[in-house]
């Protein structure tokens, strides 16, 4: 009766049986919203990146824009034209195309905004957790001051500011870097403060302590060590930031401090077609804002899964 | 014996989760007399919460009772309706839980919450419930309780809060207290006082008390029966002297011979190897059979009922089978136990 | 408690100063002023004459201290734009921002908190299903999509509410209302709704997370054991712990109100600050930039600080914290 039986240790299952045993991919399964909204995502994603193949017309292209073809309903309306599948804005241009391009801009903007803030805030976050002391209260107290402003008013004001840095520049030359960069500096506070939180965790850790003894210097340890370790959260804000990145893209450009009508973002096309909205062309500002909005549904719904799926607690 | 204050018969509990259905309770059965502390033991898991919290009507969804008979002096309680159960709850049945810093509500006043309490079952004034309250922390031993009623629960300590809960459970002088794990999260010099302090008020009182704790020592020094508990089973119960001096079914033998007393001190306590099985792989027959150093064929083929001999009942097939001596086995595995911890 | 107030009014100070900073930056960065003042062939004795009665050979610290001081009078200087004091500008302009910000805020708390309570509470119905689903557009429609949306159908298509405006107006010494007329209550429900709607969801859903997470706790669980009521154990015990930490979000949320009171304004063209920022944001117009920039972090430093005071009120442990502290 003294004798201990230890539980032999199962074996190692591979990173893919994992998975697949795994409750992430078990409650992706259970939930056909969730099936949905990946689908939604994949093929609005998709329809953007081959927009130039997909889309009958190029709406950047001036030549392929004639006037005497703007403001045509729908194609299954009276008066629709054929050739136009969602009718046609005042300048003339195939509102489907328009949309596909549109989706391209929304989202390389999007992608290239969160990606500097995620950078930025990893890079912030890591050196605020790992070095503390002051160079951790200076980056969290400027975190904590840019959090009591929404990221809008913030995107807004680098927006002015770098305008008035470039009066002379044409809007069409700065709009794109401006956006990203407003966006890439709104965004970065929630990455820094999570990274922040799991380096303090991590640093205290006998692998650190070993990896510092043995003389790695502190930058190799944090981006070999302590990175690794705390990157996993990361992968849900990625996801809700970026459909936050496009709806701030979208409405700095209705706002008509985003991007020009000559380059359409999803929010430069809404914001065209409000203006019709009263003389009864609903259909340029109804179908550029359906897809903004169902696009923006789906990410958000497969951020909420992949939150819950990845808390223990709500389990 | 008179009819008992509760008695539990055939209770099944089950949790409908995605996996399947778990059986949490598996045909329990019990009964607890006017005055007469029941313990219940067992390792975290095997049901003894889930009983008290299945007495007293509050076993949340998916969980839910799924045959059985719950009776209280005679009156069935586990089919009533919600409203119904609520009269029950607090009024004649007072529950006591595990940890007396999360069970208060840190945002409202100590007397707020007993007031409450005793205006909820009582028909008082505020005034004259207020004067009951002070009453009541007085009598749970909180000294300057005409201060200290004002007080919110981060000002008192955990055995403190521990007696204010007490008291919230006592307010109504219900028939039964459920106590579960009442000191577990105390320290240790807390504890004896909570347990002296419990026992000493329902005496008073004539109350009933159902005592859950993993703890043998507490057991031993408090209740008057005792029931073992294993993978949702009741395995053996009887009066506690019996059940402690001389267990009979192997688990319970296993879990007395890891109390430790002045004897075992120096050495090694025994240890039952394996461990519970999880809900979802309960095996077949007897629960205990795969870590049972006496388990044969029958105990896979055939689960084992309760069978009593007097006051003394025991869930194992070697209690009834003829030509073999109970009492010999149990002899014969002390000095089997005694030779393993000499040898270690 | 005293000395908490202090400090948070300590930590504010620090707050509007670091603001104070970045807007006087604007102005110190972003051109030379002179050339908003000089015209083009302006010779340049002259523009450095007027460089020193602008004070701008002062060393920074200097003109950062008379910014500062001006600023403190509500003296921000003179708008590029319109070629008035922005101090006037802006307030003409408070009074409608403040009312739409109000109202929303109103609507957003007393629809959002039931609906939360009402989800969690009662999580498998129906209803609440079709709350969840309007929360979850709620959150993720953009404002200004929601603007759009709510124009068409009720100005465009209905006809029953005016697509833009504020209505007729009543003046209260300095202060112009839309409250006390018709048409001013009219003209200020789309505005608030779409301005109120994802704070509206943003509050149910947080609501009902803390709620679920209050009824899992122990204290809730003794409560029903003592045989209290379910409306004391929901709305006694429950609600109140879950409210506490609702009060900071929704705090803190009021700065996001008045972000977004921006597109709002915009869409309904709503004659209010935000209004004014963008039109200042587009045109380069750093007066106003920096004075709406200094008085928005005013608003949320205040509300932040009301927030901490009433948190303290709500939770006897804080305050206990803070007395020993």
């Amino acid at each position: 009766m003294a004798d201990v039986t230890l539980t032999t240790p199962p074996d190692t299952p591979s990173r893919w049986t994992r998975f697949r045993d795994s409750d992430l991919l078990a409650s992706f399964l259970s939930s056909k919203l969730t099936m949905v909204s990946a689908l939604v995502t994949v093929v609005m994603i998709l329809g953007a990146v081959f927009a130039t193949w997909i889309a009958p017309t190029n709406p950047f292209d001036p030549a392929s824009v004639d006037l005497m073809n703007s403001l045509f309903p729908p194609r299954w309306i009276e008066g629709g034209d054929p050739r136009f599948l969602l009718g046609t804005d005042n300048q003339g241009r195939d509102i489907w195309s328009a949309i596909l391009y549109g989706m391209q801009v929304s989202l390389i903007i999007g992608i290239v905004g969160v990606i500097i803030a995620a950078t930025l805030g990893i890079g912030l976050g890591l050196l605020a957790g790992y070095l503390g002391g002051r160079v951790d209260a200076l980056i969290m107290r400027v975190a904590d001051i840019q959090l009591t402003f929404p990221a809008i008013l913030i995107a807004l004001v680098i927006d002015g500011v770098v305008h008035a840095f470039f009066k002379g520049a044409p809007r069409e030359q700065t709009a794109f870097g401006v956006l990203v960069v407003s966006i890439g500096l709104s965004f970065w506070v929630q990455y820094a403060r999570t990274i922040r939180g799991s380096t303090m965790v991590e640093k205290n850790k006998d692998y650190v302590h070993a990896a510092r003894l043995m003389g790695v210097p502190a930058p190799l340890i944090m981006l070999r060590h302590v990175l690794p370790n705390v990157i996993g959260p990361v992968l849900v804000i990625l996801t809700i930031n970026l459909a936050l990145a496009i709806i701030t893209e979208a409405t700095l450009s209705f706002l008509g401090v985003g991007l020009p009508p000559t380059q359409p973002s999803l929010g430069t096309l809404i914001r065209i077609g409000n203006d019709f909205l009263f003389s009864g062309e609903w259909w340029i500002v109804a179908f550029p804002g359906v897809t903004l909005a169902v696009f923006v549904l789906a990410v958000n719904l497969l951020g909420d899964w992949l939150r819950d799926a990845l808390n223990p607690k709500l389990r | 014996m008179t009819e008992p204050v509760l008695s539990v018969r055939d209770l099944c509990v089950e949790f409908v989760t995605r996996r399947g259905v778990l059986r949490a309770l598996d045909r329990v059965s019990f009964d607890i007399g006017k005055g007469e502390v029941l313990g219940v033991v067992g390792e975290s898991g095997a049901g003894k919460s889930v009983t008290g919290s299945a007495v007293i009507g509050l076993i949340e969804p998916p969980g839910r009772i799924a045959s059985g008979e719950i009776r209280l002096k005679g009156e069935r309680i586990d089919n009533l309706s919600p409203t119904a159960m609520r009269q029950v709850r607090g009024r004649r049945i007072g529950m006591v839980f595990q940890d007396p810093l999360t069970s208060l509500n840190p945002l409202y006043r100590v007397g707020d919450q007993l007031v409450e309490t005793i205006r909820t079952h009582l028909p008082l004034s505020a005034a004259k419930a207020r004067t009951r309250a002070i009453e009541l922390l007085a009598e749970v031993g909180i000294p300057a309780p005409e201060r200290r009623i004002d007080g919110y629960p981060h000002e008192f300590s955990g055995g403190m809060r521990q007696r204010v809960v007490l008291a919230l459970a006592l307010c109504a002088e219900p028939e039964l207290v459920i106590a579960d794990e009442p000191t577990t999260a105390l320290d240790v010099s807390v504890q004896a006082q909570i347990i002296t302090l419990l026992k000493r008020l329902c005496r008073e009182r004539g109350t009933a008390v159902m005592l859950i704790t993993h703890d043998m020592g507490v057991i031993a020094e408090t209740a008057d029966r005792v029931a073992v508990m294993y993978a949702g089973r009741v395995a053996e119960i009887g009066p506690v002297r019996d059940v402690v001096s001389r267990p009979f079914h192997p688990y319970a033998a296993g879990l007395m011979g890891s109390i430790p007393t002045l004897e075992t001190a120096t050495d090694r306590l025994v240890q039952i190897p394996g461990s519970m099985p999880r809900l979802t792989a309960i095996p077949a027959g007897c629960a205990f059979n795969p870590r049972c150093p006496h388990a044969y064929a029958r105990c896979v083929a055939e689960r084992p009922e309760l069978l009593s001999r007097g006051a003394h009942a025991v869930a194992c097939h070697l209690y009834d089978e003829p030509g073999v001596d109970a009492e010999a086995l149990v002899q014969r595995d002390k000095v089997a136990a005694a030779v393993g911890r000499s040898r270690a | 408690m005293l000395a908490f107030i202090l400090r948070r009014i300590f930590q504010s100070i620090v707050v509007l100063l670091c603001v104070g900073v970045i807007a006087f930056a604007l102005f110190r960065l972003v051109g030379d002023p002179v050339n908003q003042i000089v015209s083009i062939d302006t010779p340049y004795e002259q523009r450095m004459q007027i460089r020193k009665e602008l004070g701008l050979d002062d060393p920074a610290i200097v003109q950062f201290g008379r910014y500062l001081a001006k600023a403190a009078r509500f003296d921000f200087g003179i708008s590029y734009q319109f070629r008035q004091p922005v101090a006037s500008l802006i307030g003409e302009r408070m009074p409608a921002t403040l009312e739409l910000t109000f109202v929303a805020a109103l609507f957003s708390l007393v629809i959002g908190i039931p609906m939360g309570v009402f989800t969690a509470l009662r999580r498998r119905s129906f209803l609440s299903g079709v709350f969840m689903t309007v929360s979850l557009i709620g959150v993720s429609l953009p404002t200004f999509l929601i603007a759009i949306l709510l124009r068409y159908i009720f100005s465009v298509q209905l006809g029953w509410l005016p697509s833009f405006g504020r209505g007729q107006v009543v003046q209260l010494g300095w202060w112009s209302t839309g409250l006390l007329t018709a048409s001013g209550l009219k003209a200020l429900i789309l505005p608030s709704i779409t301005l109120g709607l994802f704070q509206m969801t943003l509050i149910m859903r947080l609501v009902r997370a803390e709620m679920l997470e209050v009824l899992r706790t122990d204290y809730i669980k003794f409560a029903r054991a003592r045989g209290l009521s379910d409306r004391a154990v929901h709305f006694g015990h429950a609600l109140k712990n879950t409210l506490v930490p609702v009060i900071t979000i929704a705090g803190l949320q009021l700065g996001s109100i008045i972000a977004f009171a921006l597109i709002t304004e915009y869409v309904f063209q709503w004659p209010g600050m935000g209004a004014l920022f963008l039109g200042a944001v587009q045109n380069v117009d750093i007066p106003v930039m920096a004075a709406y920039l200094l008085l928005v972090s005013f608003i949320f430093v205040v509300v932040n600080l009301v927030v901490d005071v009433l948190y303290a009120v709500v939770d006897p442990r804080l305050r206990a914290n803070l007395q020993a502290a």
